[in-house]
């Protein structure tokens, strides 16, 4: 038997095809049947599951690009299902997850390990990273070609940049070669070396090991050149400052194809945010100075950042309570990814389709993920999103079985309120739990 | 013989650093320890103003002269003094520091003096623990009571910080005393430069509200107060500096560079000093000029005022909860 669910009377949001009306959504068998303004508009549909949306925002489900877990190897701060509740408790169907874990995820039987404990455990898709060097060394490449075949939708040495620029010439040669996508990070390793902080001020008068911004952008510069001699795929995972958003600017309008990310945290938070050394305020990269803030938000507005990530890394109380400079890095961010990215919409910055695109299109395109669209046939990864709900950060009711969010106590307007995976609800904020 | 007043006049229970101390409670400790430098001359030294009151000394990083002061200041007032000194290595082993923090509040200690090479970490210590928290220098942060003995030695040989011009030379960028007396100098009205090789100093460091020289003998000309730093030995070779005779040549003190300052410009160093490094024997030696000595004395006689008054608060704290509480006729 068929199985359906009818949307009706939902604010449709399609940033892939620049749907933006109200209107009525068809799910047959966890796929978008149809979609449209006038569906489901003059009749009540007879289907047994109908969803009055209420006006609310139906959108693809959002995708985040970076996510590190603690499977294998840390379980205890993060699981794959624990992650994908989190997840799925923020509006995001798609996790693409970082190889950081402990063995390294480089080699093919590792990336399918992520994908079957994935199947049966995780609420959300799951599409794993792959390392690209063997043991995130810095000096021998993974088997790319093999991993591929596995199911490793990009590679990356996670927040580990390649200090080697031989090793990464080389490597990015080959992924071209299978037409792989390489993420890369941008901090010079030698300059930020120790750093727990941005060079200044405020940095100074914290006494706190800092290094300069400048770290990012001499990576930035360095990749683009490899990328333009090698015409590998290559997107900065997350980057954080104006000089490398001014780089990026500068290889796309020569023709490079070179795409990048930022993290919420670096839209919402800057360097003075570490307060009274906040060990939760330390990320990597850390947070910078306002200017540069400032600047990301821009990026973002204006579509040279092409997608907003969590950065979502899960830290435990051992590794958190400590002093600023040996705290582990890392925030907490699939719960409150889309509250911040909407502020972006609230404050007037981008339409909240811009913002979306940035969440959904985007990273399907850079992934080739099967996601992030309200296209007839597409996976019906769907979310439902109160964009106004106000609503304020409560560490103690996150998903995530870590509790580092940097926004504890901070107050937003707009979140998820059900979310679909394959037209199964995978999370209903009104359900009592 | 006990000061008059017992005003809390600090407003914290804690001393943390200098940034937060306003310029009223800064006079106050200075007084205070006016007082108390003149008891630790007299043949009767103790009091037993902090008798039955425990001061635990938390050194996560050796230093023999501030543990050795502040225990001689804990024991002076009558205080129970316990010393611990943790190895780094014990401590990164699984514990976090808010363990070791939980298991000395356990202890029930009234006063907690805590040296770490983490800037951040005596803070991080008076958010969890029940007692007053001093911090006797952490990380690269701050060394309050450096900075209160530096001062009080600056205004018992000059009166006032009015106009001063007082010369910070060295490896500012790691360090905590720097920063300390750049915040309380600046506070009491003084004028500050900082003098150093580029590599030693912190970026945007002239946002302080200081002036900055590369040129010693400039940085030097008209000073009042040359304070010299300590340069840690495994910053000297190539480094941040790439020599130490390279550096003795441009930025050590010697009679050659001190003749630029004010004639009778005092010289002051935290201790303790490399002869040959950053100071030379010849001025470090020189009792007409060096008043390092006397810093030593001051030491004492500075944490012996921020204990008295730190302890003010407890006994405020402790009659109110209890005592007041029985006034009042609740059972």
């Amino acid at each position: 038997m068929t199985k359906r669910i009818a949307f009706r009377n939902a604010r449709l949001i399609d940033p892939a095809s620049g749907l933006d009306v109200k209107g009525g959504l068809l799910v047959e068998n966890g796929r978008i049947a149809d979609v449209g303004p006038r569906l489901f508009n003059d009749a009540e549909p007879n289907d047994p599951e109908v969803i009055d949306c209420k006006g609310l925002v139906l959108a693809p489900g959002l995708i985040d690009a970076r996510v590190f877990t603690g499977e294998p190897g840390s379980e205890y701060r993060e699981t794959l299902e624990s992650a994908s509740q989190a997840a799925a408790a923020g509006g995001i169907t798609t996790i693409v997850v970082m190889p950081n874990t402990e063995p390294a995820i480089d080699e093919p039987s590792l990336v399918d390990f992520i994908l079957r404990r994935a199947a049966a455990t995780a609420k959300v898709r799951v599409a794993p990273m792959a390392a690209l060097t063997k043991g995130f060394g810095g000096e021998v490449m993974t088997e790319i070609g093999l991993l591929q075949e596995a199911g490793a939708v990009a590679f990356t040495d996670g927040d580990r940049t390649i200090s080697n620029a031989r090793v990464l010439r080389r490597a990015l040669a080959y992924a071209n070669t299978f037409g792989a996508l390489i993420v890369g990070h941008a901090e010079d390793p030698d300059l930020t070396d120790g750093a727990a902080v941005t060079e200044g001020e405020f940095a100074m008068r914290l006494g706190l090991p800092a290094a300069p911004s400048a770290a990012e952008a001499i990576i930035v510069e360095r990749d683009i050149r490899l990328v333009e001699m090698t015409g590998a795929r290559y997107h900065f995972g997350q980057i954080s400052t104006r000089a490398a958003l001014d780089a990026i600017a500068a290889a796309k309008e020569r023709g490079v194809a070179v795409t990048c990310g930022v993290a919420a945290h670096h839209l919402a938070l800057n360097e003075l945010d570490v307060g009274s050394y906040l060990t939760f305020m330390k990320v990597k990269p850390p947070l910078r100075s306002e200017a540069d803030r400032a600047a990301m938000v821009e990026g973002v507005a204006s579509g040279l950042i092409d997608i907003v990530v969590s950065s979502h890394d899960p830290q435990a109380a051992d590794t958190k309570r400590q002093t600023f400079a040996q705290a582990a890095f890392g925030a907490i961010g699939l719960e409150t990814l889309l509250p911040v990215a909407l502020g972006l919409h609230h404050d007037g910055r981008a339409h909240l389709s811009h913002v979306l695109k940035a969440l959904t299109a985007s990273p399907a395109k850079i992934f080739g993920l099967n996601a992030g669209t309200l296209a007839k046939g597409a996976p019906a990864d769907l979310v439902l999103i109160d964009p106004d709900e106000p609503f304020t950060v409560r560490e103690s009711e996150l998903k995530s079985r870590a509790r580092n969010t940097p926004f504890e106590g901070r107050r937003f307007h707009g979140r998820a309120v059900k979310t679909f995976v394959g037209g199964v609800c995978v999370f209903d904020r009104r359900a009592k739990a | 013989m006990t000061p008059a007043s017992a005003d809390p006049f600090l407003k914290s229970s804690h001393l943390l650093g200098i940034e937060h101390l306003s310029v009223g409670e800064i006079a106050a400790l200075l007084d205070l320890g006016e007082v108390y430098a003149a008891l630790n001359r007299g043949a009767k030294k103790k009091t037993d103003l902090l008798k039955g009151r425990t001061l635990i000394n938390l050194f996560f990083e050796s230093s023999t002269r501030t543990q050795s002061s502040f225990e001689l200041a804990g024991k002076r007032l009558g205080a129970d003094v316990m010393n611990m000194s943790v190895k780094t290595s014990s401590v990164s082993k699984g514990e976090t520091l808010i363990d070791t923090a939980t298991t000395l509040n356990a202890m029930r200690p009234d006063i907690l003096v805590v040296r770490h090479q983490d800037s951040g970490a005596a803070e991080l210590l008076s958010r969890k623990l029940d007692c007053c928290v001093v911090n006797a220098g952490d990380g690269s942060h701050e060394h309050p009571t450096q900075a209160l003995l530096d001062a009080l030695t600056i205004r018992r040989r000059r009166g006032s910080f009015e106009g001063l011009i007082v010369a910070i030379c060295g490896d500012v960028l790691h360090s905590r005393v720097a920063r300390s007396n750049i915040h309380l100098l600046l506070k009491m009205g003084a004028r500050v430069r900082l003098v150093a090789p580029r590599t030693l100093l912190p970026a945007d460091a002239d946002r302080f509200g200081v002036e900055i020289f590369h040129d010693m003998k400039k940085g030097l000309e008209g000073a009042d107060i040359v304070m010299m730093l300590r340069l840690q030995l495994e910053r000297m070779s190539g480094a941040f500096v790439p020599s130490t005779r390279e550096y003795f040549r441009f930025y050590g003190l010697d009679h050659e560079k001190l003749k630029a300052a004010k004639p009778g410009a005092l010289v002051m160093h935290p201790g303790p000093m490399n002869r040959g490094v950053e100071i030379d024997s010849a001025v470090a030696d020189d009792i007409e000029v060096s008043v390092i000595q006397e810093q030593v004395e001051m030491g004492v006689a500075i944490r012996m005022a921020v204990l008295d008054a730190l302890s003010r608060g407890l006994a405020v704290e402790g009659r109110s909860a209890r005592v007041a509480r029985k006034e009042e006729g609740a059972p």
